[in-house]
């Protein structure tokens, strides 16, 4: 299954604003994307489009997490994915 | 025509229709089953297209709003369609349960995760329970919860209303603002009294009018009347003509010989300075500083704070800005301060108390009002919030002095600090007093019920006579410290009257009441009002003290307030 790494950079981690904008974007790519801390076991990630589950997986900033995802169009998914992890969201 | 007596607590007589605020959403049964003919498969169905409703209806919303109400609202429109959220219930239907029950379970059990969490998450948890009532109200077919949306002004009747509506509530809309519930001090008072909007509270079975019934409401008699004939719309159209008189003030608050009594406003930020300098305030009596801290996780630095009060500050350069240190606890939790699990928060760690359990904060924030007054022009002034005895004002005011402030006081809102004027004020170079919560202490009565309105009044006898108490304690202490009042009693312009004859030296408000605060108070002379201030103390309730000294003061009935 394709999956990538990502550090989250936004200041406040992956709360409020870049958790919303997150759990949008994760929403529309067209497959379903998983989120989990480096580390945790895959069978425990949680739904990355969902507001509620990134909220209580509590990433803060430089935090690292895992993406995964399966089927047509998951590796441009998951790029565009880490990209948006990967960008301070805080400051735009 | 069928009235409705109430409580009044901001003045204007208006006519409009009404629109009713919806009822909370009452909880489903517990182990609400599916209806006979409905299968899981179709209650699912219902419940997703009823969570798509809501996220388009709050998304729909946010799109209209600005600034941080529109990431809430962004934020909780994902929230509806959350797949947390919805396959829990979605589970929980399979098992049986009817649609409503289930999401209400599956609404309960995210909260409860984030409440467990803490912090901003446990904040979270009340949106995640407003999104449940939502998508409830629309699997029933019923209104949503929160104030209507309406194309056309309306007079927006409640049973009570919550600081949250504040943000939801649009000036240009609401003619007025009714309720069943509510006292004299509630959230309802408050926001009438700062948006310039007639209201009245308590004004038990107005809750059951049907929406779209013409009403005549009397702000400050503190009534409503259904069916208004046509003596009640002459009333309302002559208010129409003296409200405009009512919104100038001249900018020196005396009455008729003479005597300075200076009108300063009540802010909570630097909008709200700029405001109430335009509307003539002579300084501010009192900066509520919570604005600078509320909605957030963590402390904000110090040069953040120093830019925000400076803010203030520079609306009024060369005059008085009396800024209150952090208050928070009882109504205004923060997450990195208060403990919102105490019994009894009121009487909790609040206010000055942080300090005791979180020491630094203050510090800092004193740190941050020395260097905002550096760079500004105004006069600064600070106290403290909750202080109960002189040794807590001794060591607020040696704070101050590390500081580099030069001027510090305190609040006088526990009775105890009224008792002990004089000894607290050898410490300090001011008092200002609280009326609110002064009155919630001394009555031992919540300022949010309304089943209390009657006692939760600071025209009880009780009340004015801590207020004198506390000049007493000044001019026993002999170097004719300063005491002023920055409750909402300073904005009625009848205690106004009261309160100088107490021999109160300045009056603060909500900005939109110096006018006619100001209007009356001028045509009172010093003797008069000392006069109306012993009679309002021989009164032998609050209701008789309010009747005599309105009687004494035709000029009210003239200007409807």
């Amino acid at each position: 299954m394709p999956e990538r790494i990502a550090t989250i950079a936004s200041r406040s981690g992956l709360h409020a604003r870049p958790a919303a904008l997150f759990a949008e974007a994760a929403g529309d790519v067209g497959v379903d994307v998983t989120i989990a801390m480096q580390g945790d076991p895959a069978d425990e990630a949680l739904d990355a489009s969902s507001i509620l589950s990134l909220m209580t997986l509590g990433a803060a900033k430089g935090d690292v997490v895992v993406l995964r995802a399966e089927g047509d169009g998951a590796d441009a998914a998951l790029d565009s994915l880490v990209k948006l992890l990967e960008t301070d969201l805080d400051a735009e | 025509m069928q009235t409705f007596p109430g409580v009044g607590v901001s003045p204007g007589r208006i006519i409009g229709t009404i629109r009713q605020m919806p009822k909370p959403i009452s909880e489903p049964p517990a182990g609400e089953q599916l209806s006979a003919g409905t299968t899981a498969e179709e209650a699912t169905a219902a419940l997703k297209a009823a969570s798509q409703a809501v996220h388009d209806e709050l998304k729909d919303r946010a799109a209209h709003a600005i600034g941080d109400g529109k990431a809430v609202l962004e934020a909780t429109a994902l929230m509806a369609k959350d797949t947390m959220l919805i396959k829990g219930a979605a589970k929980l239907v399979a098992r049986g349960l009817s649609s409503e029950r289930a999401i209400w379970e599956s609404g309960s059990s995210v909260a409860e995760m984030l409440h467990n969490l803490g912090g901003y998450m446990a904040e979270r948890a009340t949106d995640v329970l407003d999104v449940r009532a939502r998508i409830v109200a629309e699997l029933r077919g019923v209104p949503a919860p929160g104030i209507p949306a309406s194309s056309t002004p309306f007079v927006l009747v409640a049973e009570d209303l919550a600081p949250a509506d504040t943000a939801t509530l649009d000036p240009n809309k609401v003619l007025a603002l009714v309720t069943a519930g509510g006292g004299p001090q509630s959230h309802t008072a408050i926001i009438a009294r700062s948006l310039g909007l007639p209201a009245v509270v308590a004004a038990v079975g107005v809750d059951e009018l049907p929406d779209g019934t013409e009403v005549y409401v009397d702000g400050a008699a503190g009534s409503i009347t259904a069916n208004p004939d046509d003596s009640l719309r002459a009333a309302a159209d002559a208010w129409a003509a003296t409200a405009s008189l009512l919104a100038e003030f001249s900018g020196t608050g005396t009455t008729a010989d003479g005597h300075l009594v200076p009108l300063l406003a009540n802010v909570g930020g630097g909008k709200d300075a700029e405001a109430a300098a335009k509307l003539g305030a002579q300084g501010v009596g009192l900066f509520r500083t919570e604005f600078c801290f509320l909605e957030r996780d963590t402390e904000p630095t110090v040069e953040e704070q120093a830019a925000a009060y400076k803010s203030v500050f520079d609306a009024f350069p060369g005059k008085k800005v009396v800024l209150r240190t952090l208050d928070a606890g009882a109504d205004k939790p923060l997450p990195f301060l208060t403990d919102s699990t105490e019994p009894n928060p009121a009487l909790g760690v609040r206010g000055y108390r942080t300090d005791f359990t979180t020491p630094g904060v203050l510090d800092r924030q004193l740190e941050a009002i020395a260097l905002a007054e550096q760079q500004s022009e105004a006069d600064v002034w600070v106290m403290a919030p909750m202080i109960s005895t002189a040794e807590e004002a001794a060591r607020f005011a040696s704070m101050c002095a590390d500081a580099g402030i030069k001027t510090p006081g305190v609040m006088v809102e526990v009775p105890s600090a009224a008792l002990t004027a004089e000894a607290i004020l050898r410490e300090v170079g001011f008092a200002s007093l609280g009326t609110n919560d002064l009155t919630q202490y001394a009555m031992a009565a919540d300022r949010q019920l309304g089943p209390l309105a009657g006692l939760n009044t600071p025209w009880q006898p009780a009340v004015l006579r801590l207020v004198g108490l506390t000049v007493e304690g000044s001019r026993a202490e002999g170097n004719g410290k300063p005491v002023g009042v920055c409750g909402e009693a300073a904005a009625d312009p009848a205690l106004a009257v009261v309160l100088t004859g107490l021999g109160v030296n300045t009056l603060s408000m909500t900005a939109r009441s110096l006018a006619a605060v100001a209007a009356v108070l001028k045509t009172v002379t010093l003797a008069e009002a000392q006069e109306l201030a012993k009679l309002a103390l021989s009164a032998p309730s609050a209701t008789e003290a309010r009747a005599w000294v309105r009687e004494k003061l035709p000029v009210l009935e003239e200007l409807g307030l």
